[in-house]
């Protein structure tokens, strides 16, 4: 377009024009390769997942539980453990996770110590190694225990849940207005009930979405879970002992050198992503209402 | 007032000096306070606990090797000698090999997603990119074992084998058997976990800079790219540092994604395609097989202290960055 212009008013090639163009053209492609080769590899994912975990899912992959290689086992203990554990886990970190963010909003203000500190060592627990948080129950709810239980798996997984609610919980609250709490103090509500029926009531849909982000992510989680829950072959409901896990048996059964094995692997790999995938599309569709 | 909590009994006179507004509180709200207190307190003593034990677990190794623990290359179980050198060599290479690769993915994408894509394809796209980010990491490490190890193995290794087998300079860091594992196949790995995450900080970053200054830069005549590259990237720079170092931290403590391809052998050297170990997929392999209170458990536990460092020193350098800009 530009080069009829410079031709019919007999300007001179601008050669710094020229290498603008030039360098401009360069990044279009630049940015059009990569995002084609990000779309195409996430996509290879999705469909390496797809494809062998359809292959791999039938109802006696839902319905059987865990077996040895060759026996037409499947993977429903470990479902309802994965069931079990994250809503244990939940259970534990979603009071402990909405308590400390209404302190942070709440009685956090910018000059209090005691409340930055915590907010913190609430960011760094959130980008924490899971593994680490994996070593840190053993340490505490395992070894002086000695046996491995699906509490201390709940527990890992709840660590690594609360950091989430806190952060989205104290965010929320501070986004209700100052008008709303001197309304209610006002028509006489003591602090808490200001804060609590008030505040927390306004702020709910966007807490109970930091609770269903933290719950995505806690239930594809799988290295806390190696050295704590450890796993099961065998139905168990018992808090005090070993519990399958999904993500635990995807990790048991990819590296096995059994077909049938592999084959269980994806069909649970499958069905944990869509059950993460699931959470996330609710969470954005509700927000998107809200 | 103080001839006032003077006369009241003892209780009420506490009551009063918990608070912190100076009136009168009732007993439910000062419970409540306790309570919200309490359960931050609780968060505070939970990490506290992480870095303290993980401290003295370790110190048993501390104590053995020194401080040299953390630079002594040999791990060695049989012989009871431990040193963490191998395995921080290999987190911290996989993980700037992968920075390295989902950077230029990252910004290419970010870059494409708010300065070119039509609006309809942008938001697909975009939403698309998000949801992968919270994809779990064992579908990567299940991702990368299934198709990059081999790939790897039949493909890139025998290539590069063949055609720069003599080339000094390249010749050592190809080298190794082609197994398909190794720090070049974790970064790769990596690489694509963190690149949706990397992606979609980056995009908002870009989109929530005022459109006035993007059309002001289009109306003087900039093209895309000096918009992008004067205009978008100097205004959003923070934003996109603290993009990098999430990311960054995510593929330092990343167990799963990694245990699966690369290789876990405990080796130093300058090899990209053979098998080594990080810190994470070291302690995730020996640490069932480590009996309570021996050295191994402890040289484990002190790896894991190392790599708590590596994840405070990596946050605290995103706020620093963050906080110096602003």
């Amino acid at each position: 377009m530009s080069e009829t212009v410079v031709s019919t008013t007999g300007w001179k090639p601008n050669p710094r024009a020229a290498r603008r163009r030039r360098a401009d053209h360069l990044a279009t492609a630049f940015g059009m390769v990569m995002a084609g080769i990000l779309v195409l590899v996430l996509a290879s994912i999705l469909w390496t997942l797809l494809s062998r975990g359809l292959a791999g899912l039938s109802a006696a992959a839902i319905m059987k539980p865990m077996g040895p290689p060759g026996s037409s086992s499947g993977l429903a203990n470990a479902i309802v453990g994965s069931l079990i554990q994250t809503f244990m886990a939940l259970l534990m970190a979603t009071p402990l996770g909405l308590g400390c963010g209404i302190y942070l909003s709440e009685y956090g203000t910018e000059t209090n110590k005691f409340a930055s500190c915590v907010r913190f060592v609430s960011d760094v627990l959130m980008s924490v190694p899971s593994i680490l948080v994996g070593l840190f129950v053993y340490q505490v709810l395992v070894a002086p225990f000695g046996h491995f239980s699906a509490l201390a798996g709940s527990v890992a997984l709840a660590i690594l849940a609360v950091p989430i609610i806190v952060r989205t919980t104290e965010d929320m609250l501070r986004l209700v207005p100052t008008s709303m709490r001197e309304a209610g103090a006002a028509l006489g509500a003591t602090r808490w009930r200001v804060t609590l029926s008030l505040c927390l009531r306004s702020a709910k849909t966007g807490v109970l979405t930091g609770i269903l982000l933290a719950l995505a992510r806690v239930s594809g989680e799988t290295a806390p879970l190696l050295f704590t829950s450890l796993g099961n072959q065998n139905w168990s409901f018992s808090l005090n002992r070993p519990m399958a896990s999904l993500p635990v048996t995807i990790y048991q059964y990819a590296g096995a050198s059994y077909e049938d094995w592999v084959q269980l692997a994806w069909a649970g790999a499958l069905l944990v992503t869509m059950g993460v995938l699931a959470i996330n599309i609710a969470v954005r569709v509700s927000a998107r209402r809200g | 007032m103080t001839l006032a909590t003077a006369t009241q009994p003892e209780e009420a006179r506490d009551k009063a000096g918990v608070s912190h507004s100076g009136s009168r509180r009732s007993g439910p709200d000062t419970a409540f306070h306790l309570l919200v207190a309490a359960s931050a307190l609780l968060v505070l003593v939970v990490l506290g606990g992480l870095v303290v034990l993980m401290g003295v677990g370790g110190s048993q190794a501390f104590r053995t090797f020194g401080l040299g623990f953390a630079f002594h290359d040999v791990w060695n179980p049989v012989a009871d000698q431990y040193g963490a050198w191998a395995p921080l060599f290999g987190t911290i290479v996989s993980t700037l090999i992968g920075v390295a690769i989902a950077l230029p993915l990252a910004f290419g994408t970010a870059f494409w997603l708010t300065a070119m894509a039509p609006p309809r394809i942008a938001a697909i796209v975009g939403t698309a990119v998000q949801l992968l980010a919270a994809v779990p990491s064992i579908i990567f490490g299940m991702w990368g074992f299934f198709t990059i190890v081999p790939f790897m193995a039949r493909t890139v290794q025998p290539f590069l084998t063949h055609h720069f087998r003599h080339v000094p300079g390249i010749r050592f860091i190809i080298h190794g058997a082609p197994f398909g594992t190794g720090l070049m196949t974790a970064g790769l790995v990596l690489a694509v976990m963190i690149a949706p995450f990397m992606t979609a900080v980056m995009r908002d970053v870009f989109a929530a800079m005022p459109a006035m200054l993007r059309e002001s830069a289009y109306g003087l005549g900039a093209t895309r790219w000096d918009v992008m590259w004067k205009v978008v990237v100097p205004w959003s720079r923070t934003g996109m540092i603290g993009a990098i170092v999430l990311g960054m931290g995510r593929a330092l403590g990343e167990t799963m994604a990694v245990t699966f391809v690369i290789g876990n052998v405990t080796a130093v050297g300058w090899s990209l395609f053979a098998p080594r170990s990080t810190v994470a997929s070291l302690i995730a392999l020996q640490f069932p097989e480590s009996p309570a209170g021996s050295l191994r458990l402890s040289a484990l536990l002190a790896l894991g202290f190392i790599l708590m460092l590596l994840s405070f020193a990596s946050l605290a350098l995103a706020r620093m960055l963050r906080g110096d800009t602003k």
